[in-house]
């Protein structure tokens, strides 16, 4: 984990090769009422068997993103820009044929809602066995076997039974347990989690972590874990991305932005949740206002409708430039105040509120 | 599954009781006296009342029911015909036995039926899955058109002009006729294609616009994003995962459409001159013929509980979720 990254790498890194490596991304969707700009410009890395954290409130497009890393926007009404490099194989503009054979084995998804997104028509085993099939060629048999290993190893207990089951037979963590499986059945070297534990309750929601972890020591997975909840980031990322309306506002380590976070809206967040350190009477405090349109964003700063500290910018240029992710490596942060400022302001007023 | 079919065959059973005696009382509230149809010009009370008498209908009607509800199971004599149980009566208007009247009509009707039904389920299905596969395009777009057009055609218009375009004016193919399956297979077709043509026709749109929008909605689940987001391909998260969910809804809209049709086509066999079942009803009805019209209300409502009962038990091989109780 170092912060004085090499100078061509972008993100504050973990170091080494980035095994996934997302440049200038864009993604458009074009609808009724006009182009959404869901992903506007957005460039982050994740290297090999590190874990990356990506924040932001609903609609930030934390989804868009990893959605279009598997290449499962509709091509007919998305536009999709920018790189993004798998192992060194450029996905935007890949075909059909090359992306489901990367699906499933190289890279794979762990979706919220494990209950809609297992299919109820097929058995736990035939949802696991035939990802392995499909990338291995192996008989309906090893498929079979293979499937009640995975069950094993994510904690499913009789396996060689319950590997027969529905899965509205299975309990909400076990079905999350199921879809773990179901992803880490080619051994995969990218796995991206969208809110794995949102759809669970609290006690379920650490089980399910600590399991992701240790899979990930034990095969050396690359994870993007998307959240809402610095809370989860914090134990279990080494690197943070926040979005806001498409893009990255803050990056880098867990360690530098919770700690010292630089950006207005990363202040927002962190008052927002319930202390990190465990201390519930500071009262909570949404970010104010409402996330913009991305249809019609707003100029400038795309935050600075919301934002308390548009004042305090030397020169004003809030609502008339947009401020670039900077410095190019490293903790970083896309905002006009200077980085004096932000460090104080954080220090004498942010703070002492986050208890 | 054993405790689920006694448990909906006794329900069907208290319907069917419900509906015949339904027929019963609605038959007695029209003011029509059918001895009367019967007794031809030179009637005399006495006369009168005699015809009444041997047809039963000097009975309140619910003593009535009841005679014919246990002569299914003693079976009786009518006109010095013989009816073995199950007997479902005489008819007086056809000086026939209902139950073989029946057994008469039915193959028309089943071959009216199992003939459309197969055609307007291949085309419809397939048009329906091409459309969705094609969602938002150009094929899409005239699937739907030309499927909201037929579905606005109705029988009694798009029947003769199909007669007339196809056989008085052209000679193309046969006027429509019934010919059992079993003497004549081919004459079996042949003569059922004009109405089969008609039929299908206006009930594919139906199933293209159903299966259409079911597909849509299926591929738009969840499931099926995991089924992409795992490799899956184009085909096998088409047919193997959205085609698996979509199934259910039209399973079950079949299986209600198959049993109306079965209860006989009212218009489609007047407008073909077909006897099958839909025709019979118009007749028993208008000569006031109690016992033929009870027999048809019984095995139309027996085919639509049938098939209702057959409905759910497939709909529960098709949905692990659902558990038969
Ligand atoms: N297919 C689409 N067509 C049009 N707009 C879309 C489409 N998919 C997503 N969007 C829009 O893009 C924006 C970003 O959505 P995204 O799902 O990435 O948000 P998110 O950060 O994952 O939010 P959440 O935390 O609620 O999951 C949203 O405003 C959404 O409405
Ligand atoms: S650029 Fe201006 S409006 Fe945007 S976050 Fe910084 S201070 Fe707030
Ligand atoms: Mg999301």
């Amino acid at each position: 984990m170092t912060t004085q990254a090499k100078p061509e790498e972008v993100s504050a890194g973990s170091g080494g090769t980035p095994f996934l490596s997302v440049r200038d991304l864009s993604v458009r969707f074009s609808t009724e009422d006009g182009v959404v700009r869901a992903v506007d410009n957005l460039s982050f890395d994740v290297a090999p068997g590190s874990t990356l954290g990506i924040v932001g409130e609903s609609g930030s497009g934390k989804s868009v993103t990893n959605l279009a890393v598997l290449g499962l926007h509709n091509p007919d009404r998305t536009e999709i820009t920018g790189s993004i490099k798998l192992d060194g194989q450029e996905l935007v503009g890949a075909s059909n044929r090359e992306l489901e054979k990367l699906r499933g084995r190289k890279m794979s998804m762990i979706f919220q809602d494990p209950l809609t997104a297992l299919s109820p028509f097929h058995t736990i085993g035939r949802q696991i066995g035939e990802t392995y099939r499909k990338h291995t060629g192996a008989s309906k048999k090893e498929a079979r076997d293979r499937a009640i290993e995975m069950l094993t190893r994510v904690g499913i207990p009789q396996p060689t039974s319950r590997v027969d089951d529905y899965p509205h037979q299975f309990s909400g963590g076990m079905r999350q347990r199921a879809m773990i499986a179901m992803s880490l059945v080619c051994d995969p070297k990218l796995v991206i989690a969208d809110e794995p534990t949102t759809a669970l309750d609290v006690t379920v929601q650490a089980q399910i972590l600590d399991l992701l972890k240790d899979l990930q020591q034990e095969m050396g997975t690359a994870i993007i874990l998307i959240t809402h909840d610095l809370g989860v980031v914090a134990r279990t990322a080494q690197d943070i991305m926040v979005m806001y309306a498409g893009r990255a506002v803050e990056r880098g380590t867990v360690r530098e932005v919770l700690k010292a976070p630089q950006h207005p809206y990363t202040w927002g967040l962190l008052s927002s949740m319930p202390s990190l350190t465990g201390d519930v009477n500071v009262p909570l405090k949404p970010v104010r206002g409402t996330p913009p349109s991305l249809i019609n964003l707003p100029s400038g700063c795309p935050f600075h409708p919301r934002c308390d500290f548009r004042e305090e910018v030397i020169g004003g240029g809030c609502t008339s430039e947009r401020p670039p992710l900077s410095p190019a490596t490293g903790h970083a942060a896309a905002c006009h105040l200077k980085q004096v400022q932000r460090q104080d302001i954080f220090i004498d007023q942010i703070k002492p509120r986050l208890g | 599954m054993l405790r689920f079919l006694v448990r909906r065959t006794l329900g069907a059973l208290v319907i069917l009781l419900i509906v015949s005696m339904i027929t019963y009382a609605l038959f007695f509230a029209i003011p029509a006296d059918p001895a009367r149809l019967y007794c031809g010009k030179t009637c005399t009370p006495e006369n009168l009342a005699l015809i009444r008498h041997d047809m039963g209908f000097d009975h309140a009607w619910p003593v009535q029911y009841w005679n014919w509800l246990s002569t299914i199971f003693t079976g009786g004599t009518f006109n010095n015909v013989h009816c073995a149980a199950p007997c479902f009566g005489y008819s007086f208007a056809k000086q026939e036995l209902v139950g073989g009247i029946l057994l008469n009509r039915f193959p028309t009707t089943l071959s009216l039926t199992i003939g459309s039904a197969v055609i307007f389920l291949i085309v419809g299905i397939g048009t329906g899955m091409l459309a969705a596969h094609k969602q938002g395009k150009a094929t899409d777009k005239i699937a739907s058109s030309v499927s909201l057009l037929a579905s606005s055609m109705q029988i009694y218009v798009a029947g003769p002009l199909a007669l007339w375009a196809l056989c008085y004016s052209t000679d193309l193919l046969d006027l429509p006729t019934y010919v059992p399956f079993t003497d004549n297979p081919i004459g079996w077709a042949g003569g059922l294609l004009v109405p089969w043509i008609v039929l299908s026709l206006i009930w594919t749109a139906n199933y293209t616009r159903m299966t259409r929008s079911s597909m849509v909605e299926q591929l738009s689940e969840d499931y099926v994003r995991t089924a992409r987001a795992k490799g899956m391909s184009g085909t096998s998260v088409f047919m193997r995962y959205a085609w698996r969910g979509a199934m259910g809804t039209i399973v079950t809209v079949f299986g209600i459409d198959l049993g109306v049709l079965l209860g006989g086509a009212i218009i489609t066999e007047t407008t073909f001159s077909l006897q099958g079942l839909g025709e019979l009803a118009i007749h028993s009805f208008r000569d006031s013929d109690l016992s033929l019209l009870v027999g048809i209300t019984v095995v139309a409502a027996t085919l639509i509980v049938f098939f209702n009962i057959i409905v759910d038990a497939a709909y529960a091989l098709i949905d692990p979720r659902i558990r038969l109780a």
